[in-house]
């Protein structure tokens, strides 16, 4: 201890410590800002503070004088680390606060720099119907557009002078003799899976079909139907009834009521069609004067789709044995499963490409 | 088909109910309401009145009668009428003042020509009975006065409308649809064929059948002394008017009455104009026929004809010829009623394009037994209603045919059904449906018939009735069990279908090629497929360019459309031009779509194969030989701004770098990396065109239109497009993506290079051989500027890259990168001239 100095100095006396204490902390309340305090902490807290300069003098102190000189000056220091700490604090949370309401924008401004696109209602309620099955357990089947008039017909049942191809007003690909049609219906698809996938088959199958009528509100020359098939062992019409009915709930709600009434297809035997209880009327309207309703046009029921047990002949022209297989097939308009799911009135405005019917209807329908 | 009710309710003993009631039973069994048209349900007060006096007003530009008509009040009743067909004494229609009038015509006393008149007396038209309106309706003599005119001439009545399916013929008469209804109500049924004809061992007026596959009963009648004069009564104008058949003479009107009640075609000849023996037999090469409709037809060795020694002189079922068709001098009639092959009806009148109520019937059957009695009920009308003598005898020939018989287990429809039928409930309800039903089992007919043949336990042999050739397999008979014991009966049962796949790769494609587009702000459209050659031109294709050999229609709804399309872009084109023209001019619009591809050697026909088995792979290889590629495409169309302006600043107009990242987005979802090259192809602007490719594979292009094109379509200027094949890429796609082995995590070197070379380089060169040159270092490039100007001289550009490296193991050094972007520097100076800007 040979630098021992006896000399006691002057800034270790108490009231000079609390004095420097008064004047730091005096200064760090004064501070109007972040720089400001900065030059504060400098000043008052820094290497060549008051408070540090006689920090370096404790070690000239007595040793009986040093610890209270040493506790005397923690105090001092403690309190204006701790006043400048709090006053950083304050000043930093005042500068957000005006930082953060000088940044104010108008949030109500309109951002439209990049457009929206959107899919076809058609497209996506294809998906839709697709999904519906494909939770069922069935896959997606396709086929040709451009069909040999075979699939399209014969294998169907529908021969040459039946009443039902005349119905069907078909496009002739070439001449009416060249055994090529633009499909009339979905069905096609039915012979293409029964020829190419091994049974039981469980297939759904959206897609474009064709007939020659001139496009108007309720008409269009190519529009879309979706078919479902299922050739097993043991299949019923109950079987086809369920089916539906869970099909109808899962497109248009849980409590949906359907029925079905005899209609005629070549290629199924038995035959119905399927009406659904209109979900907005809920058949009131069929009753006379009740108020009129749009979707069902005041039937109470609305058509929905034709369906059947597959004809045994047709699982003959496609090698399944009818005495082991049984099936159903069923089809829908998807444009008139549009018009009655979401009010779309005007068939025309499906096909014209309109960006203000499609945009809506966003990327699932 | 259109049945009055009060015609129905002769055969059927209907309970009370209403016209909806009627019909909500028929629809059930099968016969599905179209519409009910109620008539003369609120007509009221239209009596009986006589004529007493009638005074002519003088001094109207038309006649006007003040008449006195004793209605069975205290007084008679004056009234104005203007017609003039009528005398003192006649019976008339009279509404009374408070009457009303079909259509909610309310009827007063007022004053007209001067004259107080209470009431009106009515035409057949006022009255909703038809559409006379030639003055006033004159009741029969004897008519009683003062009552209900309603009652009396059976005013009301409802109307049900029904689509009949093509497999139930016999539902197109009131005799089919009675049989339904007394089923659907269980009630007693009149059969109205049930006319017992005389026996007759005569022959009338001599004819055969020279082609047994034309017609398989011929049944001809002769009524003398027909009186041409005669009306047909209003009652049967009525009934016709009501079911949709136009009155016309009592001849006509008998033979259509008759149709409509039984659903046996009749044909009248007059018997002065024919000529010898009636022959049935087909046509001969060249023989011409000029019909009722005064058309002169070229008639097909296929056609069936009646023929007498004159020629041609009717088109069996189908519509009768002009040379003896009764006329007002017709006085004696032959009556012909037949049975006519349901497929060469078909066929006659698909070829001729000729659709009567005839062949409706025929082409969907009828009943094989009905002529002998429909041509008897038909003989009887003309002579009750227009005063001829039937002449003896019948002329009846008929090859004789043995009923088609089925066998079915009697629990097979409670198996098609899903639920349990006892055999009593199979068995009434085929004999409802008018079968005849044994126990037993019959072999069967032919091949198919074998291969429909269920078996069972207690098998039932069904015959079904004459009148329902349809019933030919056992689910037809399963489904009259069904659909009588009621569909609305069928449990619902959810079947349990194997596990299946979910979506095929191709088809999850599609779907996300779909989402990316329209996130990319696309809007997707769906356009016919329908294209003309015009638009090959407006594409400016060369004559030789492929997409010119497309599939044409027999049959288009345009003209100007025949084709069906080969590229998907003139329908996204015509689509943007309507959008535009409807005040969006920034647009961008994409489809997914086939397109159709012949080829020029392929077949020109596709074979119809037999349906009596599975056909063999290569029958129907020869059918898909026959049928052009369809592959998928997706196409996107835009003009205008591709981001918009606003308060934002500055928009950016859409052009030919939007339509190339248009494929790019597609190819992203299909894992492929495109490798674009610039290429010359129509319609895009030669200079602006992409050529995309997978590998070596081109899939597509895309780039702006060629003005040529723009002014064709009337496009807004810079027009964008971009076709792409899907079939094609998604063939290209890499399959499961594979996690990065390693994600390294020292630091990156960037080093930026700035590289001058020809202007006409491309940048995709450019850029390839930098990251074939710069090694595995290189983590990614990507070009941050093009230049050109003063600075790096006439003709050149300067292309500024980034470089970023990584080492999967190490903080590279300095030198390695360095060295590394000097050799990516090198290898692009050896390819593509490039320096290094500033060297």
């Amino acid at each position: 201890m040979s630098n021992y100095d006896p000399v006691e100095v002057t800034p270790l006396h108490a009231d000079e410590m609390a004095r420097m204490q008064a004047d730091a902390l005096d200064a760090i309340k004064a501070a109007r800002d972040l720089d400001e305090l900065k030059q504060v902490r400098l000043v008052h807290a820094g290497d060549r503070s008051p408070i540090a300069l006689a920090n370096r003098e404790i070690g000239a102190l007595p040793p009986a004088a040093r610890a209270e000189a040493g506790k005397r000056i923690g105090g001092a220091r403690k309190a204006v680390a701790e006043a400048l700490a709090e006053r950083q604090a304050q000043l930093e949370a005042e500068r957000d606060e005006r930082v953060l309401v000088e940044e104010t924008v108008d949030v109500t401004l309109p951002w439209d720099r990049v457009a929206r696109g959107a899919r076809h209602p058609l497209t996506t309620l294809q998906e839709r119907i697709a999904d519906a099955f494909v939770g069922m357990g069935y896959e997606v089947a396709e086929g040709p557009e451009l069909e040999g008039e075979w699939f399209n017909f014969d294998a169907l049942n529908i021969s040459p002078d039946h009443p039902a191809r005349s119905e069907h007003d078909t496009f002739f690909v070439e001449s009416v003799e060249s055994g090529k049609v633009l499909r009339t219906q979905t069905s096609p698809v039915q012979i293409r899976a029964l020829l190419s996938r091994s049974l039981p088959v469980y297939v759904i199958s959206p897609g474009k079909v064709f007939r020659t009528d001139e496009l108007d509100a309720t008409h269009t020359p190519v529009f879309h139907q979706v078919e479902g098939l299922a050739v097993d062992e043991g299949l019923t019409m109950a079987h086809l009834k369920g089916t539906l009915d869970r099909f109808a709930e899962v497109m248009f709600g849980e409590g949906i009521t359907t029925r079905f009434r005899p209609n005629y297809f070549p290629f199924t035997e038995p035959s119905a069609e399927m009406d659904l209880k209109c979900f907005v009327c809920r058949g009131a309207s069929a009753v006379p004067g009740n108020p009129p309703c749009r979707t069902c046009k005041s039937e109470g029921w609305i058509e929905w789709g034709g369906c059947g047990m597959v004809n045994p002949r047709v699982l003959i022209a496609c090698g399944v044995d009818p005495g082991r297989y049984s099936g159903f097939a069923f089809g829908m308009g998807i444009e008139r499963t549009l018009m009655f799911r979401h009010n779309a009135e005007d068939m025309r405005d499906m096909v014209e490409g309109d960006v203000r019917f499609t945009l809506p209807f966003g990327m699932e329908v | 088909m259109k049945v009055p009710l009060s015609w129905l309710r002769e055969y059927v003993d209907l309970p009370v109910a209403t016209a909806q009631e009627i019909a909500d039973r028929l629809t059930a069994a099968g016969l599905k309401l179209e519409a009910i048209t109620s008539y003369g349900h609120d007509v009221k007060n239209v009596v009986v009145g006589e004529v007493l006096a009638i005074e002519e007003l003088q001094g109207f530009k038309k006649p006007i009668r003040h008449c006195q008509v004793e209605v069975g009040e205290a007084a008679p009743r004056e009234i104005v009428c203007g017609a003039t067909n009528f005398v003192v004494g006649d019976r008339v229609p009279v509404v009374l003042p408070g009457g009303v009038l079909p259509g909610g015509f309310e009827v007063g006393a007022r004053k007209t020509y001067g004259r107080m008149s209470e009431g009106m007396i009515c035409s057949e038209r006022e009255l909703g009975l038809s559409d006379e309106h030639n003055g006033i309706m004159v009741l029969p003599e004897g008519t009683p006065i003062g009552a209900d005119v309603v009652e009396l001439l059976g005013l009301r009545d409802d109307v049900i409308e029904m689509e009949i399916t093509p497999d139930i013929g016999y539902a197109l008469s009131v005799r089919g649809v009675a049989r339904e209804a007394a089923t659907a109500f269980k009630v007693a049924f009149l059969d109205p064929a049930d006319v017992s004809p005389p026996a007759e061992s005569a022959p009338s007026y001599p004819a055969s059948i020279a082609d047994p596959t034309a017609c398989d009963r011929f049944v001809l009648r002769e009524i003398q002394g027909f009186d041409q004069s005669a009306q047909s009564p209003l009652w049967m104008r009525t009934r016709l008017s009501r079911a949709g058949m136009r009155p016309v003479s009592l001849a006509v009107d008998v033979t259509n009455y008759v149709m409509l009640e039984l659903g046996q075609p009749l044909h009248a000849f007059d018997a002065a104009k024919l000529q010898g023996e009636i022959v049935v037999r087909r046509a001969e090469p060249g023989e011409r026929l000029e019909t009722l409709d005064h058309v002169v037809r070229e008639l097909d060795p296929e056609d069936i004809l009646i023929t007498d020694a004159s020629g041609a002189i009717s088109m069996a079922g189908t519509m009768g010829g002009l040379n003896t068709e009764i006329s007002d001098a017709s006085t004696d009639i032959v009556i012909e009623a037949a049975h006519f092959s349901a497929s060469g009806v078909a066929r006659m009148s698909r070829r001729h394009n000729l659709v009567s109520e005839a062949s409706k019937r025929f082409e969907r059957g009828v009943d094989r037994e009905l002529p002998l009695y429909a041509s008897w009920r038909a003989a009887q009308l003309l002579a009750e209603l227009g005063g001829g003598v039937i002449q003896p005898g019948v002329t009846h020939a008929a090859i004789e045919i043995e009923p088609a018989r089925v066998s079915i287990s009697s629990d097979y429809p409670g198996r098609v059904a899903g639920v349990v039928y006892d055999r009593d409930t199979v068995v009434r309800c085929l004999e409802q449906v008018g079968c005849t039903v044994e126990s037993g089992s019959v072999a069967p007919a032919d091949e198919i018939a074998a291969k429909l043949a269920v078996t069972g336990d207690d098998m039932l042999t069904v015959t079904p009735p004459s009148w329902r050739p349809d019933l030919t397999d056992p689910n037809d008979l399963a489904e009259e069990v069904i659909r009588l014991e009621g569909y609305e009966k069928l449990p619902s049962i959810l079947p349990g279908a194997p596990a299946g796949a979910g979506l095929t790769e191709s088809q999850r494609l599609r779907r996300r090629v779909g989402r990316a587009l329209a996130g990319s702000g696309y809007v997707e459209i769906l356009a016919y497929p329908f294209v003309g050659e015009r638009d090959f031109d407006n594409m400016q294709l060369p004559a030789d360019d492929a997409r010119r050999l497309a599939v044409r229609l027999a049959n288009p709804l345009s003209e100007d459309e025949p084709l069906m399309r080969t590229t998907l872009l003139p329908g996204l084109l015509k689509t943007l031009v309507r959008n535009v023209g409807r005040g969006f001019g920034d647009a961008a619009l994409f489809e997914t779509g086939l397109v159709y591809r012949p080829s020029a050697d392929a077949p020109a026909t596709a074979p119809v194969l037999s349906v009596e088995r599975r056909p063999q792979e290569d029958e129907l290889a020869l059918i898909e030989s026959a049928l052009p590629a369809q592959p998928l495409r997706v196409g996107v169309v835009l003009a205008g701004e591709f981001e918009r302006s606003g308060w934002w600043g500055a928009g950016r107009a859409g052009g030919w770098a939007d339509a190339v990242e248009a494929a790019r987005t597609v190819a992203r979802e299909a894992g492929v990396v495109l490798d674009v090259r610039a290429d010359r192809h129509e319609p895009w602007h030669p200079g602006r065109c992409a050529a995309l490719y997978a590998g070596d594979v081109l899939v597509g292009h895309a780039g702006e239109l060629h003005p040529r094109v723009v002014e064709a379509y009337g496009l807004p200027p810079r027009t964008s497009a971009m076709e792409l094949e899907l079939t094609r890429l998604e063939r290209l796609a890499p399959g499961t993506a594979q996690a990065p082995a390693m994600l390294s995590a020292y630091p990156v070197a960037t080093q930026d290079v700035a590289l001058v070379v020809d202007g006409e380089t491309p940048v995709g060169a450019v850029e390839a051989a930098l990251r074939e040159g710069a090694g595995d270092l290189l983590e990614s490039i990507r070009l941050f500027d093009v230049y050109a100007g003063a600075q790096i001289g006439e003709g050149r550009k300067s292309l500024a890259y980034s470089l970023r490296f990584r080492a999967p193991n190490r903080t590279l050094t300095v030198e390695e990168t360095t060295a590394a972007r000097d050799a990516a520097v090198a290898l692009a100076g050896e390819r593509t001239g490039a320096q290094l800007r500033g060297v």
